[in-house]
């Protein structure tokens, strides 16, 4: 690890005024930022820890009924506290270990965007606004490829508001390593139609799996999946754990059984 | 009935307070004052012409007391080889030099290319930064079989060829073998990788050079499983200093499984460059250094023929074996593929007619070398598979084809060498049927299929050689070291005993089972005992642990120092009592005279052997110290019958493990407690290698499994409760506590069983699939069941053979 500086403001104004400077750099849970940084992969001037942010913090629902999460919460406390949502909860649950969960924020997940990455999927599945401290973007619009968002330098996620479906269940096939999704969907059944997003699966990040939606929009049924080409497999990821044919396979099974599982 | 005390209870390990409460004293817990921190730059290219070394800037920066290129060490020796092998043409392999650091070419990544020795560990790796070197990139030498083809890159260019050597065994029966393949009723034909691994001890290696110069001593503290042989090797092979000026200590080893057995070029260094600079030099493997630097086990490409006749009956085994060496001859590289495999591949049948041929081959990875098992997984495996193959190609069994080719007659006399003294391997296969009801399988199977699962059941049998060994034996098969252990028993004035011991303990228990076998011949208590064990300077020339040896060979010389002890102290005993020295008897901690009353404390003895004013000073000295070398004149033969239980899901591929049984045969067990440990972790590892673990390179040399994001360790959640049972028991008939060994069995057996049963499994939908190469993981074993494209990488052999279901 390089020295560095650490500053932890409490309040969220701080810590904007703090990532103003030149090779500054949030700090969620740094259960992705650490570890590179200890490699030596990632050199910072200036660590911004937001763990000391109250009010980027917790879990309420706003008028909308929407379940909205501060950007600093963990996934311990996701998996604790999001009962209004249990999909969302059971993934925040299955992520890493408790050390990692304990530490790891969403707010640091989503904006590191690994294409191997859980929230990811349940944020663009559930059509989230993710709320920064200048701005509110949609999920659609937030994930741009492989660990790229649409965030600014030093924009900070403060917050990100989930709508909640009628149904929803998040399956993660592990990757026998890093436990990671080898390919993870995430499927949700609002009022207005059914949104399928995919994992671990595309060297792009998350995507939808528009097929599938299409199918289970009108016809929310294992079978309407079944009936189903899996996706392409070109731009799939291929590596030691699969090959691009085999998780594209998996997006088929692990939605068919996303269906049979939501509640 | 269970004892509570001495050779057969099971005391808690008395090792694990300090281990669990972070007490225990490790190699990194060693800072010796004024120490200085070594980083190696390290190749991140397979291999290449170094063009030139820039250090000028780096030896500017702040705290770097010197910067270590191959220039500062010539006249220094290589890093030694322990074994020499001669080729079927009666050569002698080729071993090329393993210099400290890469001179001239790097041959691997990973491979160490200069040493920054700075005031802190992180100044020195910012300096290690800032040196600049060129390389001319050479092609990576991965596929054993392109490398040993004409005109194959070579990786020493000073060697002949990549061919390390071409071992038959036993080649007068080559053309006999060749025969009875010919005249055979069916010959069953299997290829297959055992998969490159890399061994994961929980502590990575650490070396810490030191040099006081009033003395001239050197001493190095090193994780290692065999403090004397490093001594030996580095210090009369590499750096040139007598062994009275050298001292090597291996405190706790937090896990070795072989990888620490070696002599490596990191030890070297730390005790060289502290003698450079009169001071300490600490270097501390990070996790990504241990990837690529460690030696790696197994990566085995095999072809294994079985002939039958028309009764089943095995007739002949002939296997071809390219087994990878890695880039440099790591200590006991050449001996794993060799005699620790080929002379286990008549397994537990009677085979007339065995032939084994092995390529040994040398490509651009990290040396490879023994792993938990050396060989004798190697050899389980591609003989218990294709056994299997035949059952079922014959439609028959493959438990009763295992029975009847069964070994019932013992001593036995292989075609192999060696010689099995004692075996019951009907007993074990009765006892594992009873653990598994395999009646019931049938009902559970259908209850699988309800739930949309296939399930299989696997069930084989293995053999191991272990308790190596005979010195006299290993001698003639190339060994340059004697296999002996050795023990000094030290009893002090009040009746305590310390027994300082060649074995090393990294993690097997010796501090708890070997305090049980001197307990029980004197008749103390067990806490009146202390081992001594991983420092040369306080324990006699021994040759440490490894091949599931310390308790067949150092417990055995244990129980010949203890014996001497307990003669010596009858004579005392004899002289204080007035009575005939035959007439003693020692039991419970007393000596008593036959057919009186007379008794003597233990402690009483031991203090008149300090005090020795009432004592036969004209026929034995004072004292009570014993030392006993002990060199027993076979292997042991372990044995036993494994079974495991799987599900697949049809729609990933996943497999998960439902049972796993292991009825073994130790012979007689000391402290059946940590029999069972070491069973259910030497299972464990075999389950990894056969579902999760897999080192692999690209065509490129890179290592594509660096870090535990790739390589897949196996974890608690991944196993059933194990079954083990070892009650089948034959006891050695030639060391004198009639143990066997059972370190290495559970890496040994599980890995057939595991496979075998995926196999079965996939075979009750009709997928008929001759073999899928470990790491059976879930991307391979959906590929062969449905006939889908290659997935994932196999071994450094790499993908040439490593289509996911071969249909051979
Ligand atoms: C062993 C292990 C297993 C794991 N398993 C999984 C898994 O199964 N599934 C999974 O999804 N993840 C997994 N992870 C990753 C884990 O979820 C991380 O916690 C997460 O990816 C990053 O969150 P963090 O809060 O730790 O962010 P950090 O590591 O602190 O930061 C990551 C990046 O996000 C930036 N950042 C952090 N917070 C914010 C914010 N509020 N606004 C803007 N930028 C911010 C940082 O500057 C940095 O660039 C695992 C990690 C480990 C170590």
């Amino acid at each position: 690890m390089y020295n560095f500086e650490l500053v932890k403001p409490s309040t969220l104004q701080d810590a904007v005024a703090a990532l103003k400077s030149e090779d500054a750099q949030a700090l969620g849970g740094g259960q992705t930022l650490l570890p590179t940084m200890k490699a030596r992969l990632a050199m910072t001037e200036q660590l911004v820890a937001l763990s000391g942010i109250d009010e980027i913090k917790g879990i309420c629902t706003d008028d909308d009924g929407r379940i909205c999460i501060g950007g600093a919460t963990t996934h311990t406390a996701v998996a604790e506290g999001a009962t209004g949502y249990p999909a969302l909860a059971s993934l925040a649950a299955r992520i890493g270990d408790p050390a990692v969960r304990n530490r790891g924020t969403i707010g640091g997940s989503l904006a590191n965007n690994d294409p191997s990455a859980c929230y990811p999927a349940g944020a663009l599945a559930s059509n989230a606004t993710i709320v920064t401290n200048a701005r509110e973007i949609d999920a659609d619009d937030f994930f741009r490829g492989m660990f790229e968002t649409a965030l600014d330098e030093g924009e900070i996620i403060t917050e990100v508001k989930f709508p909640v479906p009628e149904k929803a269940a998040y399956e993660k096939f592990i990757q026998p390593a890093s436990r990671f999704p080898l390919v993870a969907v995430f499927v949700a059944k609002f009022s207005d139609g059914v949104r399928v997003a995919v994992t671990g699966a595309a060297s792009d990040g998350v995507f939808h799996w528009s097929e599938a939606e299409e199918a289970l929009s009108s016809d929310f049924s294992e079978d309407a999946v079944k009936s189903l080409t899996a996706p392409d497999a070109v731009g799939m990821i291929s590596d030691l754990h699969g090959d691009g044919t085999y998780r594209a396979h998996l997006v088929k099974v692990m939605t068919a059984r996303a269906v049979k599982a939501a509640v | 009935m269970p004892k509570d005390t001495g050779i057969g209870a099971s005391p808690k390990r008395r090792e694990d307070v300090r281990f669990l409460t972070g007490k225990g004293r490790y190699t990194d817990d060693i800072n010796v004052a004024g120490q200085t921190h070594v980083v190696f730059l390290r190749s991140d290219v397979a291999h290449g012409t170094i063009k030139s070394i820039d250090i000028a800037a780096a030896e500017a920066m702040d705290g770097v007391v010197r910067i270590f290129t191959s220039k500062d060490f010539e006249g220094v020796g290589g890093i030694p080889c322990g074994w020499q092998i001669t080729s079927r043409d009666g050569n002698v392999m080729q071993e090329p030099k393993h210099p400290v650091l890469a001179e001239g070419k790097v041959r691997h990544v990973g491979d160490p290319i200069a040493a920054v020795v700075a005031e802190t560990e992180s100044q020195a790796r910012d300096a290690m930064e800032a040196i600049v070197v060129e390389i001319d990139e050479l092609p990576a030498v991965i596929d054993m079989k392109k490398a040993v083809a004409e005109g194959a890159t070579k990786v020493h260019d000073e060697l002949d060829s990549n061919l390390c050597y071409d071992w038959g065994f036993v080649e007068e029966n080559r053309d006999a073998v060749e025969q009875a393949m010919k005249d055979a009723a069916h010959v069953t034909t299997l290829e297959l990788v055992n998969n490159r691994l890399i061994a994961n001890p929980m502590e990575p290696r650490v070396a810490v050079g030191d040099y006081t110069s009033h003395d001239g001593q050197s001493t190095l503290y090193t994780t290692s499983q065999n403090p004397h042989v490093i001594r030996l090797l580095m210090g009369a092979f590499v750096l040139n200093i007598p062994e009275h000026k050298l001292r090597v200590v291996a405190p706790d080893v937090g896990g070795g499984f072989g990888t620490k057995i070696f002599h490596y070029a990191e030890e070297a260094f730390c005790t060289f460059a502290a003698k450079a600079l009169e001071r300490p030099v600490k270097w501390t493997s990070t996790r990504s250094e241990a990837f690529m630097s460690d030696a790696h086990g197994r990566d085995h490409v095999t072809k294994i023929e079985l002939a039958l006749d028309a009764d089943h009956n095995f007739t002949a085994v002939r296997t071809e074996t390219y087994a990878n060496m890695g880039a440099y001859l790591s200590t006991f590289a050449p001996s794993v593929p060799t005699w620790l495999h080929g002379t286990l591949m008549a397994g537990n049948y009677k085979t007339p007619l065995v032939y084994v041929n092995v390529k040994a081959v040398f490509t651009t990875t990290v040396p490879v070398d023994a792993y938990r098992g050396a060989g004798r997984p190697e050899a389980t495996f591609q003989l218990e598979r294709v056994i299997d193959k035949a059952a079922r190609e014959l439609g028959v069994d493959p438990v009763e084809l295992r029975r009847r080719n069964f070994i019932r007659e013992f001593p036995y006399q292989t075609p192999v060498a060696v010689e099995y003294d004692t075996g019951d391997y009907d007993a074990t296969m009765d006892k594992l049927l009873t653990m598994i009801d395999r009646d019931g399988f049938e009902a559970r199977r259908k209850d699988s299929e309800s739930r949309g699962k296939l399930r299989g059941l696997g069930i084989n049998c293995y053999i191991e050689a272990c308790g190596i060994a005979p010195s006299k034996l290993v001698g003639q098969l190339g060994a340059r070291a004697g296999l002996y252990e050795s023990a000094t028993v030290r009893v002090n004035a009040t009746g305590g005993l310390v027994v300082m011991t060649g074995s090393h303990s990294h993690g097997q228990g010796h501090e708890t089972s070997f305090p049980q076998v001197v307990a029980d011949m004197i008749g103390i208590p067990e806490d009146q005992i202390e081992i001594v064990h991983g420092d040369t300077a306080n324990t006699p020339m021994g040759m440490g642990t490894y091949g599931s040896r310390s308790l067949a060979v150092g417990g055995s010389a244990i129980f010949r120092a203890t014996e001497k002890i307990i003669a010596k102290a009858k004579k005392i005993a004899a002289h204080i009592m007035e009575a005939a020295e035959g007439d003693i008897e020692l039991k419970d901690g007393k000596f008593t005279v036959a057919g009186t009353d007379k008794e003597l404390a233990w402690g009483d003895v031991t203090l008149a052997a300090y005090v020795p004013h009432n004592y036969p000073l004209e026929d034995i000295e004072p004292g009570l110290e014993e030392t006993a070398f002990y060199d027993p004149n076979n292997f042991t033969y372990p044995s036993g019958a494994y079974a495991c239980e799987v599900e697949v899901d049809p729609e990933t591929g996943k497999v998960d493990v439902l049972s796993f049984a292991a009825a073994d045969d130790f012979g007689n067990v000391i402290n059946p407690m940590i029999v069972e440990g070491q069973v259910h972790g030497g299972i464990a590892q075999g389950i990894g290698q056969a579902l999760l673990e897999n080192c692999a390179y690209d065509e490129d040399g890179q290592l594509l499994s660096a870090s535990y994001m790739d390589y897949a360790m196996p974890r608690a959640h991944d196993f059933p409760m194990f079954q083990v049972d070892h009650s089948c028991a034959t006891p050695c008939t030639h060391n004198p506590l009639g143990v066997k060994g059972c370190g290495e069995a559970g890496a040994i057996g599980s890995p057939p069983s595991v496979v075998n049963a995926v196999l079965d499994a996939l075979a009750s939908a009709g997928h008929d699939v001759g073999h899928i190469n470990m790491p059976l993981t879930p991307a391979k074993v959906w590929a062969a069941m449905n006939n889908a494209g290659g997935t994932g990488s196999g071994t450094a052999h790499g993908r040439s053979v490593d289509g996911p279901a071969a249909k051979i």
